[in-house]
């Protein structure tokens, strides 16, 4: 009865995120007193068995299948619901990205089994015993709330949410068995046809800096200065979601839950109020500066730093005094 | 072509989200109800694809009875007809239902639908709900239709009998190339969702609403009681008023070592 890991990887190419499964499903383990083993897809993934064997798999089961040589979600869950069947495991661990979870799912579909997303505690009583119960806590709200659910099942479907495992290594054996499966032709119906890649460049949720603009900017043309400010900076141009639903701003530039997380170094938020669906997406920022008029604004109360005042006026005069230093130097 | 947008009604709550008592709800007391922001632009996606390629839409929601109020949002801004499975008309609270369980009694309300009117071309849903984000219901829905799904759609196009769906991942941008009839999981920023007008709002209060006395299959997750988030306390250093405070700072920009 072991603890299988779902690997998450793009064509060979491993997601970090698959650690973290890694280490969660390391803990059941521990609990149930038994093994981890990891499942990858695609003969490209072949290559990622000595990270995993590092990280504690003591299996890794490949499947090998020309449906699988790209991602695509219905394939994918079609070959982890038949792993599931061939291997009988106690539990499926994934990590909850958007791949992650959208696998998992369409496994759980498959298997017409529970699956419970988005995990950041697992507890295991009567280990060891088919009794054993199942307490999750889990994050709703996109994090800023959580539950805590039971989960009855003959195999335990989860993912466990992104950052809150953290990755360690742990040799596990890492013996590598073939693990066949059959797709049917039809399942290419989903995978990916085509892709268009990216320019490498800062972006927001990887940016050492974020100047974020929200209902207080007033206009799109208000912009100028948060833009003005971030470019001296070399940072990037965040907002709220009342500014996407103005027309402001596009709504790559969100920030919170239904946009970007951001994770900077420092984000500078001017006159964001700070609801709790763009906190959870601003929350992983090392220091936060609020700018704003009013003192009680949650953003203000929550921020490490704070200036009290129009940002109309603040915004310019830092951009200002960080030129006059610069010319002085 | 016909297209069913299937939404859900959700808190709006503010600075912190508060739970009751029993711990067995979001304290909605002070609160207002929207649509799931990924659905509302699913709605709105609804609503321009009926305007480009004619046909009718169709808005579903299983939820309690107010969530009427969500159905009415959508036939405001332009969908044809709404379908309401409410889990509280046999007297229940109208808490969440577990996904395995929602994700049937939609499913087996699709199958009544069609078997009546005819098959959707496109079913959409919100890429997660808001509030329980459980991330499967649109899936197993789709599973339990046979039709192919995505998730975390950003850009739709139709043409050659399928549908083009892209979607953002860490490297670019993928596009899968779905056969019709298909299912798709939308996210926030396909579209700027429109307001709905005085006119609309009229109308929206003379579309019929078809009422489908849903039933589904309890599930294995089973929930016990919401817990608040543990809180950071924080103390606020104010670094000044107004544009005096300029030099402070960049005084913590320097600190920070972020003006280089
Ligand atoms: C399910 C759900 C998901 C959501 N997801 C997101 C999300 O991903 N991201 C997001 O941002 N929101 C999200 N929201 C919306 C969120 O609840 C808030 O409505 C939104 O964040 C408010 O944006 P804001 O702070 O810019 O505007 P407001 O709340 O209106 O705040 C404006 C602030 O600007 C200040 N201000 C005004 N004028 C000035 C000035 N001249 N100088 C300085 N300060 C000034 C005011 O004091 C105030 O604090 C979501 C909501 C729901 C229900």
């Amino acid at each position: 009865m072991t603890i299988l890991v779902v690997v998450e990887h793009d064509r060979g190419s491993l997601a970090a995120a698959t650690l973290e499964a890694m280490a969660a499903a390391r803990r059941v383990a521990a609990d149930l007193a038994t093994d981890v083993s990891a499942l990858t897809l695609g003969a490209a993934a072949d290559a990622v068995a000595s990270v995993l064997a590092e990280h504690g798999a003591d299996t890794v089961h490949q499947v090998h299948h020309d449906l699988l040589a790209d991602y695509g979600p219905e394939a994918w869950g079609e070959a982890v619901a038949q792993a599931v069947r061939a291997l009988q495991p106690a539990a499926v661990v994934a990590c909850g990205t958007d791949r992650g979870n959208e696998v998992m799912a369409q496994a759980a579909a498959r298997l017409g089994a529970a699956l419970v997303v988005n995990c950041n505690t697992i507890e295991v009583s009567a280990a060891g015993d088919a009794t054993a119960q199942w307490t999750i806590t889990r994050s709703r709200w996109g994090g800023s709330l959580l539950e805590r659910c039971t989960l009855v099942a003959p195999v335990k479907l989860l993912t466990v949410t992104h950052h809150v495992f953290e990755a360690s290594t742990s040799p596990g054996a890492g013996s590598v068995l073939p693990l066949p499966v059959e797709l049917e032709a039809w399942l290419a119906r989903t995978v990916v046809a085509e892709r268009v890649e990216r320019a490498a460049g800062v972006t927001l949720s990887t940016a050492p800096l974020v100047v974020g603009g929200g209902r207080g900017v007033g206009s799109a043309e208000g912009f100028a200065s948060l833009e003005e400010l971030a470019g001296v900076l070399g940072g990037v141009v965040g907002c709220s979601r009342a500014v996407t639903n103005n027309g402001w701003r596009n709504h790559t530039d969100q920030v919170g839950q239904t946009g970007t997380r951001i994770a900077p170094d420092l984000y500078m938020a001017c006159g964001i109020s700070g609801a709790i669906q763009h906190w959870v997406g601003a929350m992983a920022s090392k220091q936060i500066l609020a700018i704003n008029t009013d003192p009680e604004a949650n953003m203000v109360t929550k921020a490490d730093y704070a200036v009290i005042g129009d940002l109309h006026a603040v915004v310019p005069a830092i951009t200002n005094e960080i030129r006059r230093r610069r010319a002085q130097a | 072509m016909r297209v069913l947008v299937c939404v859900k009604r959700v808190p709006a709550p503010g600075a912190k989200i508060n739970i009751t008592a029993d711990g067995q709800a979001v304290d909605t007391a002070y609160l207002a109800f929207t649509t799931s922001p990924h659905e509302e632009c699913a709605v709105e996606e609804a609503v321009r694809l009926i305007e480009a390629h004619g046909g009718e839409s169709t808005a579903l929601t299983l939820g309690p009875g107010d969530a009427e109020e969500q159905l009415r949002y959508a036939a405001s801004i332009g969908v044809d007809k709404c379908v309401l499975l409410p889990i509280d008309s046999d007297g229940s609270t109208g808490g969440d239902w577990d996904p395995q369980r929602t994700s049937d009694a939609i499913t087996t309300a699709i199958q009544g639908i069609e078997a009546a009117d005819g098959a959707f071309d496109l079913i959409l849903f919100g890429n997660e709900s808001a509030d329980s984000g459980n991330f499967q219901v649109g899936i197993r829905v789709a599973h339990g239709l046979s039709r192919p799904m995505v998730n975390g759609i950003k850009g739709i196009e139709l043409g050659n009998g399928g549908v083009r769906a892209r979607r953002e991942s860490e490297t670019g941008v993928e596009v899968y190339v779905l056969p019709l009839p298909a299912v798709l999981g939308v996210k926030e920023g396909i579209n700027l969702p429109r307001y709905p007008t005085l006119k609309g709002r009229l109308a929206s209060k003379k579309v019929a609403l078809h009422v489908v006395c849903p039933s589904g299959v309890v599930g294995g997750q089973q929930m016990i009681t919401l817990v608040q988030t543990a809180e950071k306390a924080s103390t606020t250093v104010v670094l000044g008023h107004g544009p005096d405070a300029a030099p402070a700072v960049v005084d913590l920009l320097e600190e920070l070592g972020l003006l280089k």
